[in-house]
């Protein structure tokens, strides 16, 4: 499959989540998108690795070109589940304060 | 000894900082003694190093430390002992020491700090005079220029609570400015010609340039530019009248006997650059004797003891131009020397009279005074026929032998010389009858508080009156006596290289005789006038007619403040209302006020919706984006 179609449903997952961040007023939600703009990107890594990775091994089977983007990403994904205990802990405390996971509540950034 | 030549001017300095720094702690006394104490010491050094340049004539170079060297120019900071500077040493410490032990009493009725204070700025200004008769270079010259100007301006303001005295003390800061620039401009053109500053290195290339030289004229006018400022010639000398708002002594020593022949000092010093540029010799030559004739004029109007001692300072130094100007060279520092000691005498004098007069300095009130205060009374009297020139008082043969050299230059310069004498006669007895002579005319009071000075007044005033008496013996013209100009064979070696250049015209000792006779003749027929009219019938209304326009100075001052001031305050006043209050003013509150605007403006974007700024985040990133893609 050609590269371009990887890089096109990065971007799109991307955006999606960007505009979810954007227009949303659910906390759960925003943190969903946020997810999906990690994942977006580790899809456009493991994508870029896997290209490299083809076009070095036609030549040598046991080259390890391109798979530190892998590495990368199973990272991001444990940094990810850690931000997640972390968010929805914030979360549940916003909740438990206000009654309610809507951010326009959260307006108190300027004081 | 002459190795040791910088104890000279180390001794004031000291003497400087233990009195400004503990002046708060020294009682009266005591900082009086400390600072006469260290003149006296450097005058004993002085002497020691004047008797040795007597037998020896050479020049002896004292190299204190690297000064400035940079960019192939090489100032070192360099003493010069040589017959000139010593003479001046023993001018500047002798009657500087005279005066400060005078001080000590005149002085007394100050607080003890403001006591301290004045000599301190006495000590600072002897320590800056010193350097700026011994430095080997024209810059050490010129930090000595400035710091006797500095003390000139911190001593007429002594008292600085009278707003009148502090007025007189910026106008002479700012008249020795004006003349300061012209020297200084003097200097960068040295270095530019010469690539040098010291004395025999400037001299020895000068000496092989042609005569008349234009860049020689220059530098020799601008340097004269400077020398009217500190000297007191036209158009500079309206300063040095209003400098009598100092202390008496301050008067005497810095505005009569040393600091305002620092430029006839300094003219000396470059003679051989005078004597190869003709044309700022005549310029000297006519300044001088216009200054001597315009200042005794305006003197025989003066009703202010001070005042009169003052322009007759300005007439004097007139005269010692006019010395300096025909190629008079020793005239010219015979006469730097003898009325250093007759007109500080005549200053020291009046100031014992407004001593007992209690601050009164107006002669119309003063008169008889000679039973009252007989020692002032004979020195005074002493002091006016020096200053007159009579015979064999010193002031006649320092007189004489400048007034011999302009008849030798030119017999016009002579005659116009010989009537400023006159006048010179004329106001000093006026003066002197006045306010000795007839019968007393100030209050009950005064006449009962009428007392002679204490031993410490008295004092230097004997001692001045027997120099004044005597000083002229030093040199006796070849007239009286062939060989009897000691002087002049002591300063030969110093303008030797001028007057081998120099033409000299030798007056004939029939004509000499002449003259001297005539000129005698003349100045005690002023003198017996100027005695029984003013004894008999003294002054006591203001002046009317044309001695109303001597009196007001033939208003110099006025005109000055309409050609100059005037104008100049009117441009400032444009300045300050459109260049600086709409201009400038209006350019740093501008600034001000817009970042206060468009800070006010960005405020609003602080809304505390986390939703805002995560829009602006991304609107910035992709800015970012855009210009990453496009640029």
């Amino acid at each position: 499959m050609p590269i371009n179609y990887y890089i096109i449903l990065a971007i799109a997952l991307f955006s999606i989540g960007v505009m979810g961040v954007l227009t949303r007023r659910n906390a759960i939600i925003i943190f969903m998108c946020v997810e999906l703009m990690l994942n977006a990107v580790n899809l456009l890594m493991v994508a870029f690795s896997k290209l490299h990775y083809g076009a070095v091994a036609t030549f040598n089977p046991y080259a390890s070109t391109g798979t530190d983007a892998q590495v990368f990403v199973f990272f991001i994904m444990v940094v990810a589940a850690a931000e997640v205990s972390v968010g929805l802990a914030i979360i549940v405390m916003m909740y438990r304060n206000i009654h309610s996971v809507d951010v326009n509540f959260l307006n108190r950034l300027k004081h | 000894m002459s190795k040791m030549v910088y104890l000279v001017p180390l001794f004031p300095l000291i003497g400087f900082l233990i009195n400004g720094l503990g002046r708060k702690q020294l009682s009266k006394s005591l900082s009086g003694m400390i600072g006469s104490g260290m003149v006296l010491a450097s005058f004993i050094v002085s002497a020691l190093i004047f008797k040795e340049t007597v037998p020896e004539s050479g020049p002896v170079t004292v190299r204190l430390f690297e000064f400035i060297n940079v960019a192939g120019l090489n100032i070192p900071f360099e003493f010069l002992v040589d017959r000139l500077s010593a003479l001046f040493l023993m001018i500047i410490t002798g009657v500087g020491f005279l005066i400060h032990l005078y001080s000590t009493s005149y002085m007394h009725e100050e607080e003890p700090q403001h006591f301290a204070r004045y000599f301190s700025y006495l000590n600072l200004f002897v320590f800056s005079m010193l350097l700026l008769v011994l430095g080997a270079n024209y810059l050490i010259m010129f930090i000595g220029w400035e710091g006797v100007g500095l003390c000139s301006y911190l001593l007429i303001g002594y008292w600085f609570k009278n707003k009148e005295y502090g007025n007189a003390a910026r106008k002479a800061f700012v008249m020795n400015r004006i003349g300061d620039l012209g020297f200084l401009l003097g200097l960068f053109f040295i270095i530019q010609q010469f690539g040098s500053l010291t004395y025999s290195e400037v001299f020895g290339r000068a000496a092989i340039m042609n005569s008349g030289a234009t860049i020689l004229t220059i530098i020799t006018l601008l340097l004269f530019v400077g020398a009217t400022g500190k000297s007191a010639q036209i158009p500079l000398y309206t300063w040095l009248p209003d400098a009598m708002a100092g202390p008496t002594p301050v008067s005497a020593l810095i505005h009569a006997a040393t600091m305002v022949t620092a430029g006839i000092y300094m003219i000396a010093r470059s003679n051989i650059l005078y004597t190869l540029a003709p044309i700022s010799q005549t310029v000297v030559a006519v300044i001088g004797l216009a200054t001597a004739i315009l200042a005794a004029t305006i003197a025989i109007k003066q009703n202010d003891i001070k005042k009169v001692l003052a322009y007759s300072t300005v007439s004097q130094l007139g005269y010692m131009f006019l010395g300096l100007g025909v190629g008079a060279y020793t005239g010219a520092v015979f006469h730097v020397m003898t009325h250093a000691f007759f007109k500080a005498l005549l200053f020291l004098g009046a100031g014992s009279v407004i001593h007992a007069m209690h601050h009164e300095q107006d002669i119309r009130k003063m008169g008889g005074l000679a039973k009252k205060l007989p020692i002032t009374h004979i020195t005074f009297l002493i002091g006016c026929i020096a200053i007159a020139g009579i015979p064999p008082f010193s002031g006649f043969f320092s007189k004489d032998e400048i007034l011999i050299g302009a008849y030798a230059h030119n017999p016009v310069l002579y005659w116009i010389g010989l009537g400023g004498a006159l006048m010179t006669a004329f106001y000093m007895f006026r003066l002197y009858a006045m306010t000795f002579r007839g019968s007393f005319r100030g209050t009950h009071e005064q006449e009962h508080h009428l007392h002679e000075s204490p031993w410490q007044m008295t004092l230097p005033l004997i001692v001045l009156a027997f120099l004044a008496a005597v000083a002229g013996f030093m040199g006796i013209p070849e007239l009286f006596a062939p060989d009897a100009h000691k002087l002049e064979h002591y300063l030969e070696p110093v303008f030797a290289a001028s007057y081998k250049i120099q033409e000299t015209h030798h007056v004939e000792h029939s004509t000499e005789w002449i003259l001297l006779a005539v000129s005698i003749t003349l100045i005690l027929i002023a003198i017996i006038y100027a005695w029984n009219r003013y004894s008999k019938k003294p002054e006591t209304g203001d002046a009317t007619g044309f001695g109303k326009i001597l009196a007001n100075k033939w208003y110099v001052d006025e005109f000055y403040e309409a050609i100059i001031s005037k104008p100049l305050n009117a441009i400032a006043a444009f300045g300050n209302k459109f260049i600086e209050k709409s201009g400038i003013d209006g350019i740093v509150n501008g600034t001000g006020k817009s970042i206060q605007w468009g800070s006010r403006q960005l405020r609003l974007l602080q809304s505390g919706q986390v939703g805002a700024y995560v829009l602006w985040m991304v609107l910035g990133i992709l800015l970012f984006f855009v210009l990453i893609i496009f640029i």
